[in-house]
């Protein structure tokens, strides 16, 4: 089968759709997190989705693969709920019935309203004005399952990842404090921002290490808000605005200037003692020199599925001899234009492999020569068992993100995984019990 | 409140059916959906997404489109994926956005049928019911619009099995022990609606001289082969001891021309008291619960009670049997039991002190306890 409109060489690409907006395929591979595994980050909290039954499987099997099916309840829209009742009754009397019943009590809950609550006008603002004067000791954050937006607006996880800290509020300031939010892993502790900070006495909060609502609570007295991970930009920012901190965005990226240029924000706006940004860069240079002699020619894929800058690592890796072939993504950040453009001139025959195309699903995916993937997806179109398996950047960051990346190469090269039982496994890093 | 569900999900939705039936057809079927429909499907509802390449996919519906009735977009795009792709046939299954808007499915699938020469159809769908609709749906359309009206039964011990989805049965190994098992009483399974035969198979079910109604998903195709070639159907799922008698339903109806439910013939030739609270209950799909309710009481002989929790069904219930709908009504009904067979998810309503005896259901806990599957054929 011709190949085309599902890949295109990177110099005959467009940006930043390189693919066509058209009929679209989902690959098995699962290990992205979805609306549910972020919900469930919020202490304290049970998440009540209402909508139709098909929509509404997805997210109950999400809970219940994660084990976590005891935070997670719904109401189930029918038909004669469109046609002949009102969503805002349904919705108020089906969350008050859930949280009647439920023997606990929960300080929050997420209530994820859909499309059809959307189109038909629901009043969201009455229905939260009643659960909040029936249930007043709980804290309703107003969630979206609402995909038929996201073309054109924000997606669902962009809305959650602000929603998701609407119950902070103003607090006496730490003063040596940061607080991550947006993400849905916390940053590793060799990090950049974390030793950066650490070495000069700063505390830093991220949501995924809350045990508590009182530990989320906390996280409002940070004097600095800092946001890693691009889908949790706009909430960042709009928090930071709420509640009137100084905000950073410090996304996760592979150029040793851009590194540097954050790590620079963010040492001026704390006034802090900098990292040794040439022993950093010497150090990558070393662990990249390292995977480049263990990996040596093998072929390279990677996805955008493993960290939101696929072509930044697709350009870092290249410039560094590996053998990249292709970089698997349905469209390309803004923040990537740079490294477009780079790859463009200096890596024109790199191919571009969209995920969603329909073509996807049936072009080859086995190949005679081993191939070493840097991420799940790109782990699946190639059927390799080589494979780095991590989704969405994790907690990598900075120099030594590139360094941990480097080891964690040099690892998939060496060892075959198990590509079928890990990459179908929902939310990669939750728990799972399939 | 009926809706409200703390505990349990919800079965496997229509939309999912349709793509489950047409899995192995050789078609290409597109939901019309923004997004996570096909997720759902592929991650909970099929177990072959992985291994087996299947031409199912979404349109991904944008908000815009859907305000103003931006059918030509889905035209286009399944008109240009057909051909690249070159399927058997199209399906087009809907969700509950174009539902609310009325968009014309039929319509759309005559102009897709019309640009591209491909047989095309719609499964009215709307991601509100549960898969048995979705499945018997797709099936039937199968059933009106493939099979050849020419083909003739020349074998009195031949049959069609309909309404056979992993969503109920499995893996394929599951569903060839049923087959084995059949032919261990001298059947000759021509066909498998649908797993593990091609649409080219499927063709020739005109030939056969009985169809086998192993779960209630393959009703409507049963009903439109009755209508096409006269051929007359037995309801029942072969399972343990129940099988014989399964098989002499279907002997009846080769001669007598005659459908019939095989189960209720099944419990009144056995004198097993009824019912009367405690006992055995089985939830599930109706026509595999009933049918390991007959085996349960042929084996021990003690009362078993069916709950069916899918909307369709009741009618195919034995008396003392009944359909709970939601996780409100079927706890109700579960007060007092006994002893119940269910899907290990239905564990966290029933009573504590009851014995539970676990039967994974992919149309309901999906591909969570996939390695614990009953083959049915071979139970008790």
């Amino acid at each position: 089968m011709d190949p085309s409109g599902a890949t295109v060489r990177i110099k005959e690409a467009g940006f930043p759709a390189p693919f066509l907006s058209e009929l679209e395929f989902n690959s098995p591979v699962h290990g992205n997190w979805n609306i549910v595994h972020t919900g469930m980050l919020l202490p304290d909290s049970i998440q009540i989705y209402v909508c139709a039954d098909n929509c509404m499987r997805g997210v109950v099997l999400t809970a219940a693969e994660m084990n976590a099916a005891d935070r997670f309840s719904f109401v189930i829209l029918r038909e004669e709920n469109l046609l002949n009742d009102n969503l805002e009754e349904i919705t108020i009397e089906g969350v008050s019935d859930v949280l009647q019943k439920r023997k606990d009590h929960p300080r929050a809950v997420l209530v994820f309203t859909v499309c059809l609550h959307h189109f038909l006008g629901c009043d969201l603002d009455r229905v939260y004005e009643e659960l909040e004067r029936r249930f007043p000791d709980t804290f309703f954050v107003r969630c979206y399952m609402d995909p038929i937006m996201q073309k054109a607006g924000l997606t669902p996880e962009q809305k959650l990842r602000k929603a998701i800290y609407d119950a902070l509020v103003p607090g006496r300031e730490v003063t040596r404090s940061a607080a991550v939010l947006g993400s849905d892993f916390a940053l590793d502790d060799t990090s950049d921002i974390r030793r950066l900070l650490s070495k000069n006495g700063y505390m830093l909060a991220e949501l995924p290490g809350c045990k508590s609502w009182e530990e989320y609570l906390q996280l409002s007295r940070s004097r600095l808000f800092l946001c890693t991970y691009p889908a949790g930009q706009y909430g960042a920012g709009k928090q930071a605005e709420r509640l009137s901190k100084e905000y950073l965005y410090l996304p996760s990226c592979f150029g040793y200037e851009e590194i540097a240029g954050y790590l620079k924000q963010l040492t001026e706006v704390l006034e802090l003692a900098p990292l040794d940004i040439e022993a950093e860069i010497a150090a990558c240079e070393a662990a990249l020199h390292q995977a480049r002699e263990v990996i040596s020619d093998t072929v390279i894929v990677l996805d955008s599925l493993l960290h939101p800058r696929p072509l930044g690592l697709a350009r870092l890796l290249i410039s560094h001899g590996f053998s990249v072939r292709t970089v698997y993504l349905d469209g390309i950040s803004r923040e990537e234009q740079e490294d477009f453009d780079w790859l463009s001139q200096h890596a024109p025959d790199l191919e571009l492999a969209a995920t969603i195309q329909v073509k996807m699903r049936i072009l080859p995916r086995t190949h005679s020569e081993k191939i070493l993937a840097l991420g799940q997806k790109a782990a699946w179109f190639n059927q390799t068992g080589y494979f780095v398996n991590m989704v969405q950047g994790a907690g990598l960051w900075g120099f030594d993100g590139i360094r941990c990346l480097c080891s964690l190469m040099i690892e998939a090269c060496e060892e075959e995984k198990d590509t079928r039982d890990l990459v179908v496994r929902k939310g990669w890093g939750c728990e799972s019990c399939i | 409140m009926r809706q409200s569900y703390r505990r349990i999900p919800v079965y496997t939705a229509d939309v999912s059916g349709v793509c489950a039936a047409l899995f192995e057809l050789g078609g290409m079927t597109v939901m019309h959906d923004p997004s996570g429909c096909n997720s759902t499907y592929n991650t909970h509802d099929e177990i072959r997404w992985y291994d087996q390449d299947s031409l199912i996919f979404i349109s991904g519906l944008s908000e815009m489109d859907a305000i103003m009735g931006n059918d030509e977009k889905l035209i286009h795009d399944t008109v240009k994926a057909a051909r690249e792709l070159h399927p058997a046939f199209i399906a087009l299954a809907n969700s509950p956005i174009p539902y609310m808007n009325g968009t014309d499915f039929p319509a759309i699938a005559d102009i897709v049928q019309q640009e591209t020469g491909i047989p095309s159809f719609a499964v009215a769908t709307n991601g509100m019911h549960d898969y048995v609709c979705g499945v018997g749906r797709a099936l039937a359309k199968i059933a009106e619009l493939f099979t050849d009206p020419d083909a003739v039964c020349n074998n009195p011990r031949t049959v069609n099995l309909l309404g056979v989805t992993p969503l109920d049965f499995g893996p394929l190994s599951h569903v060839s022990r049923m087959k084995e098992v059949l032919e261990a009483y001298g059947w000759t399974v021509l066909s498998v609606w649908a797993m593990g035969d091609t649409r080219d198979t499927l063709k020739r079910a005109g030939e056969a001289a009985v169809n086998l109604v192993v779960s209630l998903s393959g009703l409507m195709a049963a009903e439109v082969l009755f209508e096409k070639f006269g051929t007359p159907y037995v309801i029942g799922t072969p399972i343990g001891g129940f099988t014989a008698r399964l098989s002499a339903a279907m002997e009846r109806a080769v001669k007598t021309k005659k459908s019939e439910t095989a189960y209720r013939v099944c419990d009144r030739e056995t004198s097993v008291p009824a019912y009367s609270g405690g006992e055995v209950t089985v939830i599930g799909e109706p026509v595999l619960s009933e049918s390991l309710a007959a085996a349960i009481r042929l084996k021990v002989e003690n009362p078993v009670r069916v709950l069916n929790p899918l909307e369709q069904g009741s009618a195919f219930l034995l008396p003392g049997d009944r359909t709970a709908l939601g996780e409100e009504e079927m706890e109700a009904q579960l007060k007092g039991s006994q002893i119940i067979v269910a899907d290990p998810l239905y564990r966290s309503i029933c009573p504590q002190n009851a014995k539970f005896y676990a039967l994974p259901h992919i149309a309901f806990s999906g591909r969570i306890f996939l390695k614990e599957l009953p083959v049915f054929a071979d139970l008790l």
